[in-house]
């Protein structure tokens, strides 16, 4: 009963680390970028909601409303202004910008808001659980995987069906000849980044009502995410929560074994993966 | 003789340090098919990088119906109504074959050529219109390449190495459509290595050599053994 209950806790824990990962391998699809930076802005998030329910006093999910606008904004610009210049033949140049941008946010976190531990109240949803066969379910860890299941489907759907979506992906496939075309590639990309962005958000609220984050909280979610992205298969939104789900499946049966072996079983899983299909679980780009 | 619709002149440009295009000149007349030749690495290729402002080029290099356009960028030369179809065809792998075409149509401008005209044009895409482009045969590929471009609604075409890597055969039925595109009113330059084909399809001929205008005139009035000649830098 320990092994299934392991495995649903797992699964649950892994609709989280989708969430962390979706903005990431969004941005990777899109223009191969990598997003040094990506968990501090998650971090970034958390505290913009932080701000906005201490100001509004409303729910961290009702909070979105206005933290998803402005991260996306600032995801806009980030990539209009700066990223932008940043790419070409050479990935070292948008990696060592992020990680600046790491940097900088880190301290100016630190310099607005303390390195005190910081929380986002869910309320009563937060010891809510349904019992299930005998398991204990918690609504926050499920309604968590739903959303991330139900952001990767709009976004396939988008994708697919959209003519944005079409847009971002021939600006993927080729962008020089998208520009020939008539796509202005620069807004393209800037777009790409905002809808990384607006999920950044999602995932920032998400983090902050399940565990306390502080300023420097940024590069453990980084590595989740990144864990989760190539598990999963560089470009896939679905391989990106199976892999979030295979790590958290790791982790959960991780700490069943010992609670200190947690986080290293994860890590361990990651790097079979990676030994033995470099690709990931689910390739889809060559 | 009438008004040029694109008019590049003294244009310089290459890839970084190294210059490829040394004050090339011409001009495409309105309604008109303009053969460019020359050997690999001529400059042709380049030519048409720099004319949709991939690479640098100066503000007056280029006029548009007699307005300089050196200075737009390359998405805005779509909309102005100069599009290419490029060498290797260039498709978005991960669109399907009506994306493609659809894509093109969307950010190009609006006009006649539409989707049902380009599948009457080229009916085997109408069969393939759901199958991912790069799916195709070769000859396929490269009427998706050249639907792409109508579907824009250009005024000007630059056709780069339609023919290169189709059988012969399949290079005859790709062609089959360059009249219907001329009859549309649109302007292109096409670059061929095919000597014969070009004097008998064009009515200007451009020949460079290592960056440079060796020889151009009217197609009527210049022998194979001349265009040859210069193409081989004789």
């Amino acid at each position: 009963m320990n092994l299934v209950d392991a495995i649903v806790q797992g699964t649950l824990l892994g609709g989280l680390y989708a969430l962390f990962a979706l903005g990431l391998s969004l941005i990777f699809g899109v223009m191969r970028l990598v997003n040094i930076a990506h968990g501090d802005f998650i971090v970034l998030g958390a505290y913009v909601a932080l701000i906005v329910i201490q100001a509004a006093g409303l729910h961290p999910v009702l909070s979105l409303i206005l933290v998803v606008p402005v991260m996306a904004a600032l995801g806009y610009g980030i990539q209009r202004f700066i990223l932008n210049r940043t790419l070409g033949a050479d990935i070292l140049a948008p990696i060592l910008v992020t990680f600046g941008l790491a940097v900088v946010i880190q301290n100016a976190l630190l310099m607005l808001f303390s390195s005190d531990t910081r929380r986002l109240s869910p309320g009563p949803v937060e010891t809510m659980s349904l019992s299930i066969g005998g398991i204990g379910v918690g609504v926050l860890p499920l309604v968590t995987l739903g959303v991330a299941i139900a952001l990767i489907a709009g976004l396939e759907w988008a994708f697919a069906r959209t003519r944005t979506g079409r847009t971002f992906r021939a600006a993927s496939d080729d962008a020089e000849t998208a520009r020939i075309m008539g796509v202005n590639t620069a807004h393209v990309f800037a777009l790409a980044m905002a809808l990384s962005f607006a999920l950044i958000a999602v995932a920032g609220v998400f983090l902050a009502m399940r565990s306390n984050f502080d300023p420097f909280s940024g590069p453990a979610r980084l590595i989740y995410g990144f864990e989760a992205v190539i598990i999963g298969g560089l470009g896939n939104l679905w391989g990106t929560l199976a892999g979030g789900v295979v790590l958290g499946i790791a982790q959960s049966l991780g700490a069943e074994i010992s609670p200190a072996f947690q986080a290293l079983a994860g890590h361990i899983v990651f790097f079979l993966i990676l030994a033995l299909k470099p690709r990931g679980l689910f390739p889809r780009m060559d | 003789m009438p008004d040029p619709i694109l008019s590049i002149r003294d244009l310089s440009s290459g890839y970084g340090d190294f210059q490829a295009l040394f004050g090339v000149s011409l001009d495409l007349t309105e309604g008109g098919l303009l053969g460019l030749v020359g050997a690999n690495g001529a400059g042709k290729s380049t030519l048409f990088k720099a004319i949709l402002g991939l690479l640098p080029r100066g503000r007056e290099t280029v006029t548009f119906r007699g307005r300089p356009i050196g200075d737009l960028k390359s998405e805005a030369m779509a909309r102005l109504g100069v599009t290419l179809v490029p060498e290797g065809r260039r498709l978005f792998r991960s669109l399907s074959v009506e994306e493609n075409l659809i894509l093109a149509g969307e950010y190009g401008r609006p006009g006649d050529w539409t989707l049902p005209r380009v599948y009457d044009l080229f009916p085997i895409l109408r069969d393939k219109r759901r199958q991912r482009a790069t799916e195709l045969s070769g000859g396929q590929q490269q009427m998706v390449a050249i639907g792409r471009a109508l579907m824009a609604n250009p005024s000007v075409i630059l056709f780069d190495e339609i023919s290169l890597g189709l059988a012969p055969i399949v290079v005859a039925d790709v062609y089959a459509a360059m009249p219907a595109i001329a009859a549309s009113g649109i302007s292109s330059i096409v670059v061929e290595q095919d000597v014969d084909r070009v004097l008998r399809m064009a009515q200007d001929v451009v020949c460079l050599n290592e960056g440079r205008v060796v020889l151009s005139g009217r197609a009527g009035e210049l022998t194979k053994a001349q265009v040859t000649a210069a193409y081989f830098g004789e």
